[in-house]
């Protein structure tokens, strides 16, 4: 019995094994080839990306997928930081258009979470559910009523096309509420009895119990945006306005070696977010639970 | 009702001055209620509601400068459509995998967390990874991998396939639904661990003690209790699958082999010739499709679930 036990933990340590190298490869993959000289990278590669049309030498018809670098080099980091600064562009666009969603999102949503959770009746029940289909709405049923606001707003084509939808989404007034609505009701009441006006409620008492919500949230958010591809690509046809989110596919086969180090300049923000604030993050997704109630 | 009638006795009748105090409380206390959330009920309705309703406007009538009604002639344009048609079934197709793949695959991994082996919060992290990780930066490793050329093809080469290029193939979706999975699973498995935790352990330690074997207790036991979980995490799959659009432009570009044209692609290239009437026709189409999907599956959990909520 006690065997059979062991065998069990065994194979299902091993299948974890198995999943952990699948998810990560990739990722690591692209932090490791960053490291490459164009040369290298060439040799490796030059079969997929077609540099020997270009005229470049490479050595292999084949593919060869390379985990460690033979010899550890900057270059590519050098020419992203100070040789391309198109790429930086693109990074600076990819902050202005995130940053301020993610502020904007998270202050108009803890406003409405807070109205949600205060006041409650067969209205606001049916409003805050007709916020849940709205959030489950896919791009194909959201991006044409953006674009005709857009348009008639005059701000088509420019960041506010993206920033203004995304500062009234309803996903962080879903979720936010969800978590508001756990803040016990008798710590509202009895500052209510002792005269605090619903401001000083929603400032002291609200936001300070929720502030591992607003992180976490907060993180959801970014890393949903940071990733964008159909917003820019409808609201924003500017190309020198893009986000390196849509701009990265675009760099050419020439510059394959420079790609991965963009790619992996591109993951810093998230991964950083990962690691300072896995905990958050797994709170934030797991409060969701069900998207009833 | 008696009670009420007792509370009135002791406290006398409301005089009119106390009746214009309540009132004026009552005023307040909606106006306050506007004031937060107003923001958010007016950025809703300017960016979504009343679009959405000149959406549908648009979708009635011949043209913007020919405003005649037309009944639904766009939709029956549209579904006869045949560029629609191939990204409607792609994107029907795509989904019907995915979803189910993406539940039963989370699920697997949550279960293989949930029992005592080591490194255990290691393995959370690592398979939660991939969503922090933006698609645009891991495309680069997928060409490698799937190319003509590439790292899949050597292995498929072992047990004697001939080499393909993967997004030039009828087999262009198994890539997509890959880097799918990839990304999604990890997100899927919180929920699902959040929600194994909260299974009442004297329910699972009276099966132990019943001697129930780990195949039932999960089948009569555990899976009624996910069972929301499980509506919560097919719905969010559902809608993560309708962005997969995201990873085929970045795998391909804007005009992929036919197998990976999705309804996003569609939409893409109607608004590059400012076709209002099909847009609108196929967002309201859309909206109306994900409405009954929601609905059923509500429908579903409720039937299902019923008896553990409460």
């Amino acid at each position: 019995m006690k065997k059979k036990h062991y065998i069990g933990r065994a194979i299902t340590f091993i299948a974890c094994l198995i999943f952990a190298f699948a998810f990560l490869m990739p990722t690591v993959l692209t932090i490791t080839n960053s490291f490459m000289t164009e040369t290298e990278i060439d040799a490796n590669y030059g079969a997929v990306f077609g540099t020997a049309n270009t005229g470049k030498t490479y050595v292999s018809e084949k593919v060869n997928l390379k985990f460690i670098p033979d010899k550890v080099s900057f270059s590519q980091y050098i020419t992203v930081l100070f040789k391309s600064p198109d790429y930086l562009f693109k990074f600076w666009n990819s902050v202005i258009l995130v940053v301020p969603i993610v502020f904007l999102q998270l202050g108009i949503a803890s406003l409405a979470a807070y109205g949600f959770t205060r006041w409650r009746g067969k209205i606001r029940a049916a409003i805050f559910f007709f916020y849940v289909i709205l959030m489950l709405m896919p791009y194909q049923v959201t991006l044409v009523p953006n674009y005709l606001v857009s348009d008639w707003l005059g701000i088509i084509n420019t960041r506010s096309a993206i920033i203004l939808p995304g500062a009234v989404a309803p996903f962080s007034v879903f979720l936010l509420t969800k978590f508001m609505r756990r803040v016990p009701y008798s710590l509202i009441e009895a500052a209510k009895i002792d005269g605090a006006s619903e401001w000083h409620v929603f400032t002291k008492i609200c936001l300070p119990q929720c502030r591992a919500a607003l992180f976490s949230i907060a993180i959801l958010v970014f890393i949903d945006y940071w990733n964008m591809v159909e917003q820019p690509l409808i609201l924003l046809a500017d190309e020198t306005q893009q986000p390196l989110s849509v701009f990265l596919s675009k760099i050419n086969a020439g510059e394959v070696g420079l790609a991965f180090a963009v790619a992996t300049i591109y993951m810093v923000p998230t991964l950083l977010l990962f690691l300072g604030g896995e905990e958050y993050l797994v709170e934030g997704i797991a409060h969701q639970g069900s998207v009833k109630g | 009702m008696a009670r009420k009638a007792r509370l009135k006795e002791i406290r006398g009748p409301i005089t009119a001055n106390e009746r214009a105090e309540g009132v004026l409380l009552k005023l307040k206390d909606a106006l306050s209620s506007l004031l937060f959330s107003g923001p958010s009920f007016i950025g809703v309705l300017i960016f979504f509601i009343v679009p959405f309703g000149v959406v549908v406007y648009y979708s009635l009538i011949r043209s913007s400068l020919n405003p005649e009604f037309v009944g639904l002639d766009n939709y029956l344009n549209l579904i006869k459509n045949s560029t629609f048609q191939t990204a409607a079934r792609n994107t029907a197709i795509f989904s019907a995998t995915a979803v189910p793949l993406a539940v039963v695959l989370s699920l697997v991994l949550a279960l293989l967390l949930d029992t005592r082996i080591p490194l255990k919060s290691q393995f959370r992290t690592f398979f939660l990874s991939p969503m922090m990780v933006p698609v645009a930066s891991i495309v680069l490793i997928w060409q490698v991998l799937f190319n003509q050329n590439g790292v899949v093809n050597d292995v498929t080469a072992l047990f004697g396939a001939e080499a393909i290029d993967w997004f030039k193939s009828d087999h262009a979706p198994l890539v997509v639904i890959l880097l799918f999975l990839w990304k999604n699973l990890g997100y899927n498995m919180i929920l699902f661990m959040s929600a194994l935790a909260n299974i009442p352990t004297e329910l699972l330690e009276v099966a132990d003690v019943e001697g129930a074997s780990p195949l039932y207790k999960f089948f009569a036991i555990k899976l009624r209790y996910l069972s929301p979980t499980v509506l919560f995490v097919a719905i969010l799959s559902l809608i993560n699958s309708f962005k997969v659009f995201r990873e085929v432009y970045l795998l391909t570009g804007n005009y992929p082999f036919d197998s990976l044209y999705t309804l996003q692609h569609f939409m893409n290239n109607m608004f590059k010739s400012l076709d209002y009437q099909k847009l609108s026709a196929a967002a309201v189409m859309m909206a109306i499709v994900m409405v009954v999907i929601i609905a059923v599956l509500f429908i579903v959990e409720d039937w299902f679930g019923k008896d553990v909520e409460g």
